[in-house]
C-alpha cells in the first residue's frame, strides 16, 4: 500500500484529454442524432404493411441486440473491407455507433408506438390523413414521450460504448487514457480521470435530455 | 370509553391543512358513516383511526390505545382494526384461503389447522366458501371484496373501517358486498364506512358523518340527516348526489 | 504458414467461446448474489446504506464497462494485488452486474401497489414478514423476465475482457484473423456464435414478459 496517487503527473497531457473528450462528444452527438433516426424508421418499418420490410427490421434489430458492439465494430471496420466498403476509423466507429443504437432505439420506440391507442390511428386514417401521416404527426410525438426515460438511458449507454472504438484507434476519450498511460506510466491515474469525465458526461447527457423533454412535450401528462 | 375517539384532530400535507380539528366518537356496535365530496378529508380521517396515515395535532384513541406512528403500537393495534380498501388490495399470489389464514398464522400465531377451520367459516359467512383454492384474480371484484372482508375478519377486530368498499366495483355487484356488511352489523359488529352509497348509510347505517372543508360539518342520526339536513352544504351534497 | 480451414476457424472459436459462457455464468452468479446482498442492504431502509448504494449504481452505470476493466486491471495491481487477466474480468462483471442486477429488483419492489404494504400493515404484519410473504415473493416473480434479458447484457459484456487479454471467443476471432487475414469470415463466424447464445435468451425472456402481462 505504498504507492502514492499522483494525478499532478497528468497535467502536461491535458491538451490529449481535451482532444479525446472532444471527439467522444463529437461520436454521441452524431451518433445519438442518426441512431434516434434510424431507430424511428425502423420502428415505422416494423408496423409496415410491407411483410418484407417488417422482416428486415426484425432481423436488424435482433442481429444488433444479440451480439457484442465490439464484434459489429471490427465487423464493420476489418471485415467489410473484403467487400470493398473502405471506412477509416473514425467513420466506422460512427457507423457502428448509430448501427447499435438505431437498433435498441427502433425496439424502444417500437414499444411506445404500440402503447398508442388504437382509437388514435382510427381517428387520423377517418380524418383522411395516410398511415403515414398519422404515424409522423399523430403517433409518434406521444410514442416518444411514453418511452423518454428508455430512450434516454440507451443513448447514454451508446456513449459509455463508444469507450470501445478506442478498440480501433479512434482517438476518443479511452484512447487518451491509453496514450497517456503508455507515456506517463501512471495507469490508474489515465483510467480514473476518464472514468471521471465519463460520469460527468452521463450526468449532463441526462439533464441536457431533460431540457429537451421539456421543449418538445408540451404537454406533460399523457 | 368509546370504542373510537378522536380529539381535535389536525392533519397536514406539507402545507396542505387536511384535517381541521376533528371530533368523533363512535360507541361499540354502531354503524357510522362518512359521507362528503371528494378533497373534503373523509378517507384521510378513516386512514388516522388506524394509523396508515399520521396526524399532527390531537388525539386517537381506538379500543383503550392510543394511535401513534409506532410499528409496535400499530401491530397491537392491528388486532382491535381492521381494514378494507377500494381496491381489494388481495395478495395476487396467494390463494383465497392463503390470503385469510396470512394473518391468524403471522400475527396472531394460530396453528394452520386452526386458521384453515377460521378461514372455511369465514369464507363460509361472505358467501364464497367454495373458493378457498381459487386465485383472486379469478374472481369477480364483488367476490374480491368479500374475500377482503373476510381477511380483515380473521383478525377478529373490534372495529372495522371501509374505504368507500363499494367504489371500483360495477353497480351489480355492489348488492353482494353490501350485503355482507348488514349480516356484520346484525352480528354487532362495528363499522365505519366512508360511503357513496347513500341508500346503504341512510338503510343500515346508525349514523352519518358529512364531513366539509377538513371538518366534521354535520352529524347526526341517519334517517334525520338524510330527510332534513341542517347546513346549507349539506342540502346541496346531497341534492347533487340523489 | 499453418493452414487454417473453416473447420479449423469453427473448432478454435467453438474452444474460445467456452470461456465466454463461463465467464458469463461466474459474472450471472457473482453479480447476483451481490445485487441480491444490495437489495437486501437497501431494504433495511437507512438513509445512509441507500445513499451510498445509488451513488454506487450510478459510478458503475455512468462509467463505461471497458474502463471498470481498465480500473479493476491496473487499479488492483496499485495496492499490491497482482490480477491476471481473468480474475480483473470477473471481478469488474461481477460488480457490473450486480449494480444492474439491485437496480432491475429494486424497480420490481417499488412497482409493486402500495395497497399491498397497507393491506400488511393493517393485518399486523411486520416489515420483515411483510417482505418474506408479500412483496418479494411478487417482486420475483417480476423480476424473472428482466434479469433473463439482463443475462444477455452480460454475454455482450464478456467480449471486452478480450481487451484486457484474456481469450474468450472476440479474443480467438482477432487472434485467428491475424494468422488467416479473414476478417469478413472470421468475424461473421463470431458474430454467429454470439447470436446463438444470446439470441434464445432473448426470446426466453420476451416469452417470460409477455407471459407476465397476461398474469396481470
Amino acid at each position: 500500500m505504498s504507492y502514492q496517487l499522483d494525478f499532478s503527473g497528468l497535467v502536461p497531457y491535458l491538451p490529449q484529454f481535451a482532444a479525446g473528450l472532444w471527439t467522444t462528444i463529437e461520436l454521441t452527438v452524431i451518433s445519438t442524432l442518426g441512431g434516434l433516426l434510424l431507430g424511428t424508421l425502423c420502428a415505422q418499418g416494423r408496423i409496415s404493411k410491407d411483410a418484407w420490410l417488417r422482416r428486415s427490421c426484425s432481423c436488424y434489430i435482433e442481429i444488433i441486440r444479440n451480439t457484442p458492439f465490439i464484434v459489429q465494430l471490427f465487423f464493420i471496420f476489418f471485415g467489410l473491407p473484403a467487400l470493398g466498403i473502405k471506412l477509416s476509423a473514425w467513420q466506422a466507429g460512427m457507423l457502428a455507433m448509430i448501427i447499435n443504437l438505431g437498433a435498441y432505439s427502433a425496439e424502444i420506440i417500437r414499444a411506445g408506438i404500440d402503447a398508442a391507442p388504437k382509437g388514435q390511428w382510427e381517428a387520423g386514417q377517418t380524418l383522411g390523413l395516410t398511415r403515414r401521416q398519422v404515424f409522423w404527426h399523430i403517433i409518434l410525438l406521444p410514442a416518444y414521450q411514453r418511452v423518454y426515460p428508455a430512450l434516454v438511458s440507451q443513448c447514454i449507454i451508446v456513449m459509455l460504448g463508444s469507450a470501445v472504438v478506442s478498440q480501433i484507434s479512434v482517438e476518443e476519450l479511452t484512447f487518451s487514457a491509453n496514450f497517456v498511460q503508455s507515456r506517463s506510466f501512471l495507469s490508474f491515474e489515465s483510467y480514473m480521470v476518464a472514468a471521471l469525465v465519463y460520469l460527468l458526461l452521463a450526468i449532463l447527457m441526462r439533464q441536457t435530455f431533460a431540457l429537451i423533454k421539456r421543449f418538445a412535450f408540451k404537454n406533460p401528462s399523457l | 370509553m368509546s370504542l373510537v375517539s378522536l380529539d381535535q384532530v389536525h392533519k397536514y400535507y406539507g402545507e396542505n391543512h387536511v384535517l381541521k380539528g376533528v371530533d368523533l366518537k363512535v360507541e361499540a356496535g354502531e354503524v357510522v358513516s362518512i359521507i362528503g365530496r371528494s378533497g373534503s378529508g373523509k378517507s384521510t380521517l378513516l386512514r388516522c383511526m388506524n394509523g396508515l396515515e399520521e396526524y399532527q395535532k390531537g388525539a386517537v384513541i381506538v379500543d383503550n390505545q392510543s394511535v401513534e406512528n409506532d410499528d409496535y403500537k400499530l401491530r397491537l393495534l392491528s388486532r382491535s382494526v381492521g381494514m378494507v380498501f377500494q381496491n381489494f388490495n388481495l395478495f395476487p399470489h396467494m390463494t383465497v384461503g392463503e390470503n385469510v389464514m396470512l394473518a391468524t398464522k403471522l400475527v396472531m400465531k394460530k396453528s394452520s389447522a386452526d386458521s384453515e377451520i377460521l378461514a372455511k367459516e369465514l369464507l363460509e359467512k361472505v358467501g364464497l366458501a367454495d373458493k378457498f383454492s381459487a386465485y383472486p384474480g379469478n374472481l369477480s371484484g364483488g367476490q374480491q371484496q368479500r374475500v377482503a372482508i373476510a381477511r380483515s375478519l380473521a383478525m377478529s377486530p373490534k372495529v372495522l373501517l371501509c374505504d368507500e368498499i363499494t367504489s371500483a366495483l360495477d353497480p351489480e355487484l355492489v348488492g353482494e358486498v353490501l350485503k355482507v356488511l348488514e349480516k356484520l352489523k346484525q352480528e354487532g359488529m362495528t363499522l365505519i364506512l366512508v360511503t357513496h352509497e347513500m341508500n346503504f348509510a341512510r338503510d343500515v347505517g346508525d349514523r352519518v358523518v358529512f364531513m366539509n372543508q377538513g371538518r366534521v360539518w354535520e352529524t347526526g342520526q341517519s334517517d334525520e340527516v338524510f330527510s332534513n339536513p341542517q347546513t346549507e352544504e349539506l342540502q346541496s351534497f346531497l341534492a347533487a348526489v340523489r | 504458414m499453418v493452414q487454417f480451414t473453416d473447420w479449423d476457424i469453427l473448432k478454435n472459436l467453438l474452444l474460445a467461446a467456452r470461456w465466454t459462457i463461463l465467464l458469463s455464468l461466474l459474472a450471472f452468479a457473482g453479480g447476483g448474489l451481490f445485487g441480491l446482498i444490495l437489495t437486501l442492504l437497501r431494504s433495511m431502509r437507512s438513509k445512509i446504506i441507500t445513499r451510498i448504494i445509488q451513488t454506487y449504481v450510478e459510478i458503475f452505470q455512468g462509467i463505461p464497462l471497458l474502463m471498470q476493466l481498465f480500473l479493476t486491471f491496473f487499479g488492483l495491481s496499485l495496492i499490491g494485488i497482482e490480477v491476471d487477466a481473468w480474475s480483473a474480468a470477473v471481478i469488474s462483471l461481477t460488480l457490473f452486474s450486480s449494480a444492474f442486477f439491485h437496480d432491475i429488483w429494486r424497480g420490481c419492489i417499488e412497482a409493486l401497489p402500495k395497497g399491498q404494504w397497507e393491506a400488511c400493515r393493517t393485518l399486523g404484519l411486520t416489515y420483515l414478514q411483510t417482505m418474506r410473504y408479500v412483496i418479494v415473493p411478487q417482486a420475483m416473480r417480476m423480476s424473472i423476465a428482466p434479469t433473463v434479458g439482463f443475462s444477455v447484457q452480460i454475454v455482450k459484456g464478456t467480449a471486452l475482457a478480450s481487451v484486457i487479454g484474456f481469450v474468450e471467443l472476440t479474443k480467438a476471432g482477432t487472434m485467428i484473423n491475424n494468422a488467416v487475414f479473414q476478417p469478413f469470415k472470421v468475424f461473421a463466424m463470431v458474430a454467429v456464435l454470439y447470436f446463438l447464445i444470446c439470441f434464445p435468451l432473448s426470446v426466453l425472456a420476451r416469452h417470460l414478459e409477455k407471459k407476465n402481462h397476461v398474469a396481470r
